[in-house]
């Protein structure tokens, strides 16, 4: 395929691995935030060709990870209500709530539907006007213009049977709140290409500088990767911290400004709450006042608060991987009872999820 | 969830959104293309979530492999 197969030839990939190699001099811990970057990272060893001195911490970006589980029980609460049909993106179905995931409550006589795209559920909403139509709206900026859109229309076509269960994050605050743990340790950033795409990179412009952190657009293929690495270090050993971006051929500075238009439309931005590891301000995403009634929150009440932070088993650290602060194999349930089969935490549940890539592929 | 993949626009209707079809390595899916109004058959646009969110820019495409042998260059003109 083009715009994919190019990008994993072996030699040009070898030859990025020996240029980051030969500029390096120090150690350096860069974080890739997108669990995308993530998978294709474990997936095709990139960290293992990396010297030494280089190492890559895994960053939160993983929406199915970071969705907290008093919403997965609200999720369930809701697609056990009669006369509701719910929709879901396919790996939501078993991450755990407090209780028991989506699947389960499947089998209890739920009506849940996998969908591809927030589209369907609104097709399905046209289709069963006796039914309300409940969608699973998880995601990062780069869905946000589908929830956007779904909503907007269902507004233009006044669709009453139509809501959102809305669990959506916002990248760059999350950088921010990693940069000023105390545990910090990353110095360079890997930004999302994807993310990027729509909402550009102006907004990394003052974090890159008040942090004194390089940050580098990067796309999803191994050699797009790899340059993101090289990039990043050539800047940490220059002593630079700029934005710069890697991903030219899909990214521009203001990203895609149709789509961000109609998530400014839509949505407000609100206290987001991320499953693992807490509130952070101005990370998360709501309905605006004009389009609250398409808020499933509002129908079927809101999800309960649970403590913040961290809801997992007591043994599972997926908090503290999702930050990059410990890598998956420092749990102890790691490959033991905590399996993609059996999964213990939101992380060994999602392809995205750093435990189930470690766990697939190493 | 968050895979978004590059693919071929085959066809462009306006039905209620802009929508067309989208090859994706032999896999043909209806996607929205709202979102790249400028967009025309034969174009390759990143989709996410049935959202095409980004048109891909062929000139900027072989960049990287440019890069790549300056760099080279560069350190041969060093030793
Ligand atoms: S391996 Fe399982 S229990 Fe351990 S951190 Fe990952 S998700 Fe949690």
């Amino acid at each position: 395929m083009k715009f994919i197969d190019e990008y994993r030839e072996a030699g040009p990939i070898r030859e990025m691995a020996a240029e980051i190699r030969k500029i390096t001099t120090r150690s350096w811990t860069i974080m890739e935030v997108c669990g995308g970057q993530t998978h294709a990272i474990v997936k095709y060893g990139l960290d293992k060709m990396l010297p030494e001195k280089v190492s890559l911490s895994h960053g939160p970006g993983c929406p199915v990870c970071v969705t907290p589980s008093e919403l997965i029980d609200k999720a369930i609460e809701i697609a056990l209500s009669p006369g509701v049909i719910f929709c879901s993106f396919g790996d939501m179905l078993r991450v755990p709530g407090t209780k028991k995931d989506l699947l389960r409550a499947k089998g209890e006589g739920g009506d849940i539907r996998v969908v591809y795209s927030p589209l369907d559920a609104l097709s399905l909403a046209r289709k069963h006007p006796e039914k309300e139509i409940v969608f699973f709206a998880i995601g990062f900026e780069t869905t946000a213009p589908a929830h956007a859109m779904a909503v907007y229309q269902a507004s233009l076509e006044r669709i009453k049977n139509f809501s959102i269960l809305i669990s959506h994050f916002l990248v760059p605050p999350a950088m921010e709140a990693i940069l000023s743990s105390r545990d910090n340790r990353v110095q360079g950033f890997l930004a999302a290409g994807h993310v990027c795409a729509v909402m550009g990179y102006f907004e990394y412009e003052p974090i890159a500088s008040r942090y004194r952190v390089p940050v580098v657009v990067t796309g999803f293929e191994p050699l797009d990767i790899l340059q993101g690495v090289y990039l990043c270090i050539r800047q940490l050993e220059e002593g630079r911290a700029g934005v710069e971006n890697q991903y030219l051929r899909a990214v521009l500075r203001e990203g895609n400004i149709h789509a961000r238009q109609m998530i400014e439309k839509v949505f407000e931005i609100v206290p987001g709450k991320w499953r693992g590891i807490g509130e952070i301000l101005q990370s998360g995403l709501a309905l605006r006042k004009e389009f609250a009634r398409y808020d499933a929150e509002g129908r079927f009440g809101p999800a309960r608060d649970e403590v913040r932070g961290v809801t997992e088993s007591p043994d599972c650290i997926s908090g503290l991987v999702l930050q990059g602060i410990r890598k998956p194999e420092e749990c102890s349930s790691f490959g033991r009872s905590c399996t993609p089969d059996h999964p213990a935490g939101a992380t060994m549940v999602s392809s995205e999820g750093a435990c189930a890539a470690y766990y697939r592929y190493r | 969830m968050c895979l978004a993949v590059p693919g071929k626009i085959e066809t462009i209707s306006d039905s209620p959104l802009i929508t067309g079809k989208v090859n994706f390595g032999g896999i043909q899916k209806d996607v929205a293309l709202v979102y790249v109004p400028g967009a025309k058959v034969g174009d390759y646009v990143i989709v996410h979530v049935g959202f095409a969110i980004t048109l891909l820019n062929e000139k900027e495409a072989g960049r990287i492999f440019e890069t790549l042998r300056q760099i080279k260059e560069l350190e041969e003109g060093d030793s």
